[in-house]
């Protein structure tokens, strides 16, 4: 299942839903992603997020269903926070149940890692008194062409 | 949906640089989203930059593209800067 939200999420409801995807599932790898104080700029007081619905439901679902196809993934949940966001706020939650540990860290890692390069989201960061546009990293794009 | 239209949006970066959301092109037969890129960028100033070097992104019907994909009337055709989540 997949969310694009401006509202907060919990991570302990999601791992409890995640639990409850059956007998079958030995292991559940959550991931969630925090606004930090610093990235392309110093002193980061805020976010904001802007992304294409419609198209970003689209690109997430195919990063789950190209993580089914690899490894045993019995349930996935992505949640992504959208609009103004302030330090230390969650933006993004990743969960994925699997038989095994492999498969779960796997997946989970995966479906982070794609979407970070390919799912139409932008950040802006906010300053005291600047805003900006945050540039793609070369890092982020070599994590995700590892997967390949 | 217009039949003798398409849809180009902006998104993020360029949609406040071109100061433009979205806007409606005549869809003329063989065009590619690259004619479109270099229709746009012919307008000069901000819009030079759809055929600068920093990098646009291409979705056409909301599933990335490149600048050789063929689009018609009725499409929904976005560019953006790579793109920055999670």
């Amino acid at each position: 299942m997949i969310s694009v939200q401006t509202d907060d999420f919990d991570p302990a409801a999601e791992y409890q839903a995640l639990r409850a995807s059956g007998a079958g599932t030995g292991a559940i790898a959550t991931f969630t992603g925090l606004v930090r104080d610093s990235g392309d700029l110093q002193g980061v007081t805020g976010l904001y997020l802007e992304h294409y619905p419609g198209m970003t439901e689209q690109v997430i679902q195919g990063l789950i269903d190209q993580a089914s196809e690899r490894w045993d993934v019995r349930k996935a949940r992505v949640i992504h926070r959208v609009g103004r966001l302030d330090l230390c706020d969650q933006i993004v939650f990743v969960g994925v149940c699997s038989a095994h540990r492999g498969d779960a860290f796997a997946a989970c890692e995966f479906i982070m890692d794609a979407l970070k390069t390919s799912a139409p989201f932008w950040k802006k960061e906010i300053t005291g008194d600047s805003e900006h546009w945050v540039e793609q990293k070369a890092s982020d794009r070599d994590r995700s062409q590892a997967w390949d | 949906m217009n039949t003798e239209t398409l849809t180009v949006r902006f998104f993020a970066r360029l949609r406040e640089e071109l100061d433009t959301e979205s806007l409606e092109m005549a869809a003329s037969p063989d065009l590619t989203t690259g004619d479109i890129l270099a229709e746009l960028a012919a307008r000069g100033g901000p819009w030079a930059q759809l055929q600068g070097d920093q990098p646009v992104m291409i979705a056409v019907n909301q599933a990335m593209a490149k600048p050789s994909t063929p689009v018609k009337a009725g499409d929904e055709v976005a560019f953006f800067p790579p793109v920055t989540g999670g």
